[in-house]
């Protein structure tokens, strides 16, 4: 491709340096033809000119989400080698493989196919282990980059619809990581589904016909496995594809966002382009993270369904849970009490399952997703945002994301409260009494204190912006007195630090007009006026230019200024702060 | 003979024909019925040895005629096969009250054992030290002991007896590197809170599978890589957060400093 060049005044300066292009080899000449015809017949080279055109900016967090992309990606491909072998039935047999302890043992052909996959298929278990560990790797990625994204503020518009689809993309992970998981018939994976069966059973009035229509009859059936099969091969990853593909074209088309710093602005993006450096940067990473996957599967046993023993509905083993994405529900069903069974009207209600077990998924995903329109209506922010917010920068909105993430925490980790009971050498039921207490005691305290070490970091960087960095020099006095010299900041570490939007609780208007009519969104008002307050009530500013210039001027007259009250420190608008210009790129 | 013909119906010859039914019949029962697993003919000696042993180690808590306390259950019945077992496996004497006695390190001779399980075994009838041809693990087949292990015995020991939880701090513990001897005897006896699986429950050649099962997962080759202690999907999640995670973030780390 070929560029136009206008001689301007820069490009003047820099007239010596500008490299002779070098005719291009032949090799380069014969891709671009292939290219060309490719392109006269596809017309292909204007969008991926524009894919490949893309700047990307670089941040190891950014690098999150490819871990799960890449993760994906290798599930699909360690998961099509599996299909080849894997018989998804449950017919009956008798095996009679290399693997000695099971000889002789009924079995079903699902199991088999998953026991002869780990021992008597060339590389199999390797495979069905990369599969396995690329799959927990696949949730634990995808739900550290939303942390990453909920923290920085990268939902906010005009995001909001990918922040949508990321979390329909990480709750559908789940339910394909839990097909995935029933589908060898093993002990344990025959046990979920039992349980499975059971929250089918817990929704009121049609629970039973929902389980018979899944399982097409009593459990377990014959039909469940190649159920299974179909949504776990076919159904559910297509529908993953398809959202992946949205959510990275929306990035795409949103640009990536970047955090702010010297020459950083909301208007641009600074990085590199696709091509050649983010596609070789991103296609080396994924042969790391392919690489890493593959030595962990090759060095650590996931899920040895040989030992665990075929399904068969009768026994059960101690220390029987899922997956860890799918903890947090498991969790909720260990801590919630029985007498949450109750008869009324001649049925039984089990909302001590249905609350964990059919409830509390679709509601948390429901938050979740609902969280950049409450917060959008909430501050009443309708601008554009490509610059991230350090999390300490929104402390309310970091301390909510803490509280729910302690929620999340204790409800995953009452999931093992078994095995934190024999390896602690605790009491299991004083485990279940103080997670208990936890999920309702913990979260406010998260937030709480989250929001007040983010008020605390931002008090310390007006200090620094204001008073520069201690440099330990005790510097005497002709009169004898003593100071510590303080340097200060340079432009760009202080742009760092300042540049952040300087947030205000709304003010709630006047609930009636002249004439005492109360407006008809009174209520609402109310009720947004003390959300942003609850938001915004507590704030430290980003230091203005005149409270820099003040401190620079005189020491003491900046403590006059440090003390009087936020209303009357800053009184520019929000808006203001969010046109001041960055420094530019060193 | 005639003369024993002559008198066959006198009055008293059907009383003790009745009689003479009724002992035939009751020494025949005696020998053939199925017997109480008796602990072995132990010599008087032994039997005065180990009640001496009880009394200085073992009274304080099950009392001085083994009659139980408020600290410890009655020893009536509980057999030779229970004291093996707890002494054995260093369970009892327990260092100190708790839910559950731990498995240490055993404080008793062989013979001193010995000893105590003939004297617990003379104060009442209770199940025996097994043989070694039936708890020993040789010969057992491997595959039937898995699938009685996954339908009597997983539920509280985990699908690899690597342990579970119970109630209130109390425990199933760890069965690797058991022997198979004891194995056996905690099925018989029923220790802490573990149910009694007699022989009409769980026949002594089952229990033989049993031990083989254990026996050949304690000598099982990891093929799969190291096995993060046989504990389930738990140990599986935390290690893909710490060290599947932290290898991943260090990797991007250090791909986001380097420069183009």
């Amino acid at each position: 491709m070929s560029t136009t060049q206008t001689s301007r005044g820069a490009d003047r300066l820099r007239a010596d340096d500008a490299r002779t292009e070098a005719p291009p080899a032949a090799g380069l000449k014969a891709v671009g033809g292939v290219a060309g015809w490719l392109d006269d017949r596809t017309g292909a080279a204007k969008p991926i000119g524009y894919l490949m055109k893309k700047v990307f900016p670089d941040h190891w967090s950014f690098m999150l989400g490819e871990v799960a992309m890449y993760s994906m990606i290798i599930c699909l491909i360690s998961g099509t080698f599996l299909t080849f072998w894997f018989v998804p039935s449950a017919g009956q047999v008798v095996y009679d493989g290399s693997y000695l302890p099971l000889r002789g043992v009924t079995m079903s052909e699902a199991y088999q196919s998953t026991v002869n996959i780990s021992f008597d298929i060339r590389g199999g278990l390797l495979i069905r282990q990369i599969h396995h560990w690329a799959a927990l790797m696949f949730i634990v990625a995808l739900s550290v980059h939303m942390l990453r994204v909920f923290f920085t503020g990268a939902f906010r518009k005009p995001r909001e619809i990918n922040w949508v689809i990321g979390c329909i993309l990480s709750m559908l992970a789940l339910v394909e990581g839990f097909a995935g998981y029933s589908l060898p018939d093993d002990l344990l994976s025959g046990t979920g589904l039992r349980a499975a069966e059971g929250f089918m059973r817990s929704v009121p009035v049609i629970g039973s016909y929902l389980s018979y229509f899944v399982f097409d009859g009593p459990f377990p059936g014959e039909a469940i496995i190649p159920r299974l099969y179909s949504v776990h091969v076919l159904l559910l990853p297509a529908i993953l594809v398809g959202l992946f593909v949205a959510h990275i074209g929306l990035v795409f088309v949103h640009k990536h966002t970047q955090f702010p710093g010297p020459g950083k602005t909301n208007d641009n993006v600074v990085g590199f382009p696709v091509m050649p450096v983010y596609a070789a940067k991103a296609g080396g990473f994924f042969f790391i993270v392919f690489g890493v996957l593959a030595l962990i599967a090759a060095l650590v046993t996931i899920n040895p369904i040989w030992a665990y023993g075929p399904y068969d509905p009768s026994p059960v083993t101690a220390g029987s849970q899922p997956d860890w994405y799918m903890g947090f529900a498991d969790g909720a069903l260990r801590l919630l009490p029985g007498w949450l069974e109750f008869n009324a009207f001649g049925f039984t209600f089990s909302f001590n399952v249905m609350i964990g077990a059919i409830l509390l998924i679709p509601v948390m995903y429901g938050l979740m997703a609902a969280y950049p329109f409450l917060e959008r209506w909430v501050t009443g922010d309708e601008r554009e945002h490509h610059l991230l917010d350090r999390p300490r920068n929104n402390p309310t909105r970091t301390g909510l994301g803490m509280a729910g993430l302690t929620a999340y925490g204790v409800l995953m980790f009452a999931a093992g409260n078994d095995l934190m009971a024999i390896k602690l050498g605790l009491s299991i039921n004083d485990i279940t009494h103080i997670l208990r207490a936890a999920f309702f005691v913990a979260p406010p305290i998260a937030f709480w204190v989250t929001k007040r070490i983010c008020l605390s970091l931002q008090r310390r960087d007006r200090d620094l912006v204001l008073h520069g960095r201690e440099t330990g020099r005790i510097v005497r006095t002709a009169d004898g007195r003593f100071f510590e010299q303080h340097e200060p900041l340079d432009e760009y570490t202080r742009w760092l630090l300042v540049q952040h939007d300087k947030h205000e609780p709304l003010q709630l208007t006047a609930g009636t007009d002249e004439h005492g009519v109360v407006s008809p969104t009174a209520r609402k008002d109310k009720v947004r006026a003390a959300l942003s307050r609850f938001y915004f009530e507590d704030r430290i500013d980003p230091v203005t230019p005149a409270e820099l210039a003040a401190a620079h001027h005189d020491g003491h007259a900046l403590e006059a200024i440090e003390e009087a009250p936020h209303e009357e420190s800053g009184s520019r608008p929000a808006l203001e702060s969010a046109r001041r210009e960055p420094p530019k790129r060193p | 003979m005639n003369a024993l013909a002559a008198r066959r119906r006198h009055p008293a010859a059907i009383a003790l024909l009745l009689l003479l039914g009724l002992v035939v019949t009751g020494v025949a029962y005696s020998f053939l019925s199925p017997k109480q697993a008796d602990a072995a003919p132990a010599a008087a000696s032994q039997v005065q040895d180990g009640k001496k042993l009880f009394l200085a180690n073992c009274a304080t808590c099950h009392g001085l005629q083994a009659q139980g306390t408020k600290a410890g259950p009655s020893l009536a019945g509980v057999g030779a096969a229970s004291v093996d077992f707890q002494v054995g496996t260093g369970r009892m004497p327990m260092a100190a009250p708790d839910v559950q006695a731990p498995r240490k390190r055993k404080q008793f001779s062989d013979e001193e054992i010995s000893a105590l399980a003939a004297y617990v075994a003379s104060l009442a009838p209770g199940p025996a030290i097994p043989d070694a041809d039936v708890s020993s693990g040789k010969g057992g087949d491997v595959a039937k002991g898995a699938e009685l292990f996954r339908v009597n015995c997983a539920m509280c020991h985990n699908f690899a007896g690597s342990g579970g939880a119970l109630t209130r701090g109390k425990y199933a513990p760890s069965l690797r590197d058991v022997e198979g001897k004891h194995i056996y005897e905690a099925m018989v006896s029923g220790p802490q809170s573990m149910p009694v699986f007699n022989d009409t429950n769980i026949a002594p050649e089952s229990k033989n599978d049993i031990v083989a099962y254990l026996h050949a997962v304690d000598k099982e080759e990891n093929v799969g890589g190291m096995n993060l202690g046989n504990l389930g999907p738990v140990s599986e999640g935390l290690f893909v957060w710490v060290f599947g995670l932290g290898i991943m973030v260090a990797f991007a780390v250090w791909l986001g400093k380097k420069a183009a």
